[in-house]
């Protein structure tokens, strides 16, 4: 006779979904509110998700301190992990998203913004990445991974013009490659420890001490390329200009931030312990990847025509700088990685807003693109204070001091410093150079030319609306007084990051 | 009194510059003038109550930022410092007295109260990564006032400007990060504060690698020879304000920069390039001189002599004596009242003409015999005339070197009759002969605001000139203490005997004192 399966619930550690399951149950909400009454605004929407973002970002917070009394969490059948590294990167990811969701509401109106369906995708794609973090087992990260990217497909094709068309399908299909490569990956880890939960794969191939080691080459391979594809590494980030192109600026500034920790933090955990164990060969391929990846994509981000495009590349060239963080893989250098990620999510925040707000439905004469640099020239004469706001986010896009970004460099490149990788901080550091030309290059533009001639500056806050204006106003402060944030910040992720073993 | 001058000093520009655009067009200037003045006057009593004997740091204040991470806002002053930041003071007060009548004045007067917050933090910033902050940043409005209201190359300039000095700097940044590293390593603590790092003692191959860190990044700002490129199209496209600033103060932050940090924290790896970097200071100083002459356009002739006596100063920096650095110091002022003079000069024929060819003018003497009496006073001072500011400097910086290499002091001497050749035909051309030009031939001489600006200019270069004890004295002592701090930590025998011992006989005593 079949024992019965007992197992106590207490024991299932239900509480670490609790997170997870807040946007989802907001999700179906919104769903269900839509179906008994259609036709709602969206401004019902975005202030339903706010809400139940607030709530997910108060579990998160009950979960870190949770993590500071009882340390790691595991639960439902130790799928969860409820380490610092998970608690980090939900906080960001929620409390990046609280910022960026609002921006729908802008001055004019698009497509998108106007179905419900919008905000639920929003809410389950958070939910996705929130449980993408939050595990150890490489098939609920396989999970998560699909859920928000599926829901990040739809979301930039509901732009509804041809260019998001066909920046939704050119995702879709390197999206499905990259998910493709992750599960032959994960098969190759499989088949050699009979495990997919990364502690185990690491302390089995550790205990057979890396005997089938081109085995392991091969599943590091898959998931590089899968990792690659997914974070845009050079060379597989082929596709990262045109999505953003495609998507609106608002969506392609969340883009470049909040799906991408998410996978640092699964980066993280996979390859920290295959470079620790002296799998050399993912060292160097890493090393190349990470230069390649900062200085090919400042090469190109130094000829391209349009502002948004110039931000995709450096947008690239950053993730190139944090991957660095993670092939050093000291303390000092995971905590630089989440601090260079929450300062560059405040300035990225400011610059997307900033070229949302000024979108147009039609193009000047002169202009090429949707956001040429021609458009903002001689924004200094027509929107001053639009002007120095933007001028300051390029600038500390730059990494000039005092701003933002500057300290998270400062952090990153002395990790870099102090594990002994000095050619590597020395390229970071040229590659902030390299960098400065084509952040000055829209100064220049602003500052130092005349404006295009029908251009009397209301195009440039031609989408703004209070909420757009207040968000991107949040960015400025929080730019210009990162250096008062640092310290806190600093002891906050630090203790987290140490507290998880990373 | 007024215990956090300093931090006013820094700040109040700033703070004036923001509600600056509360004020309407019209009433800008006057109130640009104000604040410079009230930050002049203000400098003028940090200098009152600034006590001259003392050699260490004065006025200090600490607060930490980062603790973590050993950052701090530490900011002090000594002799060495305190009369750049006055001069500082000085030539953004009559920087925006003399403003011509430009487009944007307002938005242009904002970007010099900003840009002298810039320099005056760099001055006093006493933490590595608090000065690296000013020392960036001044960027930014340099790069806006070329850009914005300079000549027909502006943005090439400007970019130009901007990237050279960027790159630089952040090599020395990683630099900076190694030495923190460095001191955590030693102390366990991580720090950023000069005065933290002075007292540490390096390995001479790490000496050597940083202090070559260190040079990059200042060696682009002085400009040293083969990375002075960009500052003749920055002078020659930067309006009148933006050269005299960028001459007077700006190229003053890198040689100060190695006082502050190349010598007292590498004392071993100066004294090993003391030859190389002196020989290119005189390839900086002959080339660049040569290059002068050649040029037909007064403004080039002017920036390219600046280069030239920015030579002179690092050849006194590295002479690593007393004399050779408390002379580099003082040239330093004089260089920054003479080509800052000079641009305004320059500044002034051009606002009638428009031109800045030398071709153009001739017998100018007859036409603006004031304008010209001036014009000749400063380049004679800058020639290094005695009894005028810049002979001091000169003087006291060659000495200096002469007790290190003979030869090579010889050649930088011979360099500054070059220096002559070059002033006096320029001068030749432009002031003397017929008026051949028609157009020169109503040319109105100095006007009172022009005046108002250029007549304390001479007064100083022939004051100082004949009595330079009172600014002389107070960087004596500082620069004692640098120099005795410099042999104490050297560790190499080529460095302890290179850099003189200054208190050896006070050492003897306190042993014998003991002995009884």
């Amino acid at each position: 006779m079949l024992e019965p399966i007992n197992i106590s619930l207490e024991s299932l550690n239900l509480i670490t979904l609790f997170p997870m399951l807040v946007p989802v149950i907001g999700a179906l909400l919104i769903i269900l509110i839509d179906i008994i009454k259609g036709g709602l605004d969206k401004t019902l929407f975005v202030a339903l998700s706010i809400l139940f973002l607030f709530i997910d970002f108060n579990a998160v917070l009950s979960s870190a301190s949770t993590f500071v009394t009882d340390g790691t969490v595991m639960g439902v059948f130790d799928m969860m992990l409820i380490d610092g590294l998970a608690i980090l990167a939900q906080l960001i990811i929620v409390g990046a998203s609280v910022f960026f969701l609002p921006l729908v509401i802008s001055g004019k109106s698009f497509h998108e913004s106007s179905t419900p369906e919008y905000f639920a995708l929003f809410l389950f794609m958070i939910a996705g990445l929130q449980f993408m973090v939050a595990t150890d087992s490489l098939i609920l990260i396989f999970v998560g991974l699909e859920t928000s990217s599926l829901a990040i497909y739809t979301l930039i094709a509901m732009h509804n013009r041809d260019k998001s068309f066909e920046a939704a399908v050119k995702y879709f299909s390197m999206g499905a490659l990259a998910a493709g490569f992750y599960s032959f990956g994960s098969m190759v880890f499989y088949a050699l420890t009979g495990s997919v939960e990364i502690n185990q794969i690491a302390s089995v191939l550790a205990a057979n001490n890396y005997a089938d080691i081109g085995f392991v080459l091969v599943g590091t391979a898959f998931m590089l390329a899968a990792f690659g594809f997914k974070v845009a590494l050079v060379p597989f980030h082929t596709w990262a200009p045109d999505i953003y192109e495609g998507s609106s600026a608002a969506m392609a500034g969340f883009l470049s931030i909040v799906p991408k920790i998410a996978l640092f933090v699964v980066i993280m955990r996979l390859f920290e312990f295959l470079i620790h164990s002296g799998v050399i060969w993912l060292e160097i391929v890493l090393y190349i990847i990470v230069v390649l990846t900062m200085t090919m994509s400042n090469m190109w981000a130094l000829v391209q025509t349009d502002v948004k495009r110039m931000l995709a590349y450096s947008s690239i060239s950053h993730a190139g700088f944090v991957m660095a963080a993670i092939l050093i893989g000291t303390t000092q250098s995971n905590t630089a990685l989440f601090l260079y990620w929450i300062l560059f999510s405040a300035t990225n925040l400011g610059a997307f807003g900033m070229l949302w707000m000024s979108r147009q439905k039609e193009l000047l004469a002169g202009q090429s693109s949707d956001h040429s640099y021609e458009k903002f020239s001689g924004m200094i004469q027509t929107n001053p204070v639009a002007a120095m706001i933007m001028g300051l986010f390029m600038l500390s896009l730059a990494g000039l001091p005092p701003f933002a970004l500057f300290w998270g460099k400062l952090y990153l490149i002395s990790s870099a410093v102090t594990a002994g990788y000095t050619v590597l901080a020395l390229v970071m550091a040229l590659n902030s150079a390299i960098a400065g030309y084509y952040y000055i290059k829209l100064i220049v533009y602003m500052f130092m030319k005349e404006p295009l001639e029908q251009n009397d500056g209301t195009i440039i806050v031609g989408n703004s609306s209070l909420v757009v204006k207040s968000i991107i106003g949040f960015a400025t402060i929080g730019t210009i007084f990162a250096i008062f944030a640092v310290s806190p910040l600093l002891e906050f992720i630090t203790a987290f990051v140490y507290n998880s073993g990373y | 009194m007024l215990d956090n001058i300093l931090s006013i000093l820094i700040f109040f520009p700033a703070v004036a510059g923001i509600f600056g655009f509360m004020i309407q067009k019209d009433s800008m200037r006057a109130y640009g003038v104000s604040v410079a003045t009230i930050e002049f006057a203000l400098s003028l009593w940090l200098w009152f109550s600034f006590d001259s004997d003392a050699s260490g740091m004065q006025f200090m204040e600490q607060v930490p930022l980062i603790e973590a991470f050993g950052i701090s806002y530490i900011v002090g002053i000594d002799g060495i410092s305190l009369f750049i930041v006055v001069l500082a003071a000085f030539f953004t007060m009559i920087g925006i007295a003399s403003l011509s009548d430009t487009k944007n004045v307002k938005n242009m007067i904002i970007t010099l109260l900003m840009l002298q917050m810039t320099m005056v933090g760099v001055f006093v910033a006493l933490d590595a990564i608090l000065f690296y902050v000013f020392w960036e940043l001044s960027l930014v409005p340099m790069l806006y006032i070329i850009g914005a209201w300079g000549g027909p190359l502006r943005i090439y300039a400007s970019v130009k400007f901007f990237l050279y000095t960027f790159a630089g700097s952040l090599v020395m940044l990683v630099g900076m990060l190694f030495m923190a590293y460095f001191y955590y390593q030693a102390t366990g603590v991580w720090s950023f504060a000069i005065l933290d790092w002075h007292r540490l003692i390096l390995p001479e191959n790490f000496q050597l690698w940083l202090f070559l860190a260190f040079f990059i990044g200042f060696a682009v700002k002085v400009p040293m020879f083969p990375f002075h490129t960009w500052l003749p199209y920055a002078h020659g496209q930067a309006p009148t304000i933006g050269s005299v600033i960028l001459a007077a103060i700006l190229l003053k932050m890198g040689t100060y920069a190695f006082i502050r940090f190349s010598l007292p924290l590498f004392p071993d790896a100066a004294t090993f390039f003391m030859f190389p970097i002196a020989i290119l200071a005189i390839i900086m100083i002959v080339y660049t001189a040569m290059v002068a002459y050649a040029q037909e356009d007064i403004k080039q002739v002017v920036a390219y002599s600046s280069v030239s006596h920015m030579g002179v100063i690092i050849l006194g920096i590295f002479a690593l004596n007393v004399e050779g650095i408390t002379g580099s110091i003082f040239l330093m002022i004089a260089h920054g009242v003479v080509s800052g003079a000079l641009f305004l000069l320059v500044g002034v024929i051009y606002d009638r003409r428009h031109t800045k060819q030398m071709s153009e003018f001739g017998g100018l003497a007859s036409v603006m015999p004031r304008y010209a009496t001036i014009f000749g006073l400063m380049l004679m001072a800058s020639v290094g005339m005695p009894l005028t500011i810049n002979f001091v400097g000169e003087f006291l910086s060659l000495i200096g070197f002469y007790q290190q290499s003979h030869t090579l002091t010889l050649l930088a001497g011979m360099a500054i009759i070059v220096g002559a050749i070059y002033m006096l035909s320029a001068y030749k051309k432009m002031f003397f002969g017929e008026v051949t030009n028609e157009k020169n031939k109503n040319l109105p001489d100095l006007s009172k605001r022009e005046l108002l600006a250029l007549i304390p200019l001479s007064v100083i270069t022939i004051w100082l000139g004949i009595y330079p004890k009172p600014v002389l004295d107070p960087i004596n002592n500082s620069v004692e203490s640098v120099v005795q701090l410099m042999h104490d930590k050297s560790i190499t025998d080529e460095a302890k005997s290179r850099i003189p011992n200054l208190v050896k006989d006070i050492v003897i005593t306190r042993t014998s004192k003991e002995a009884q």
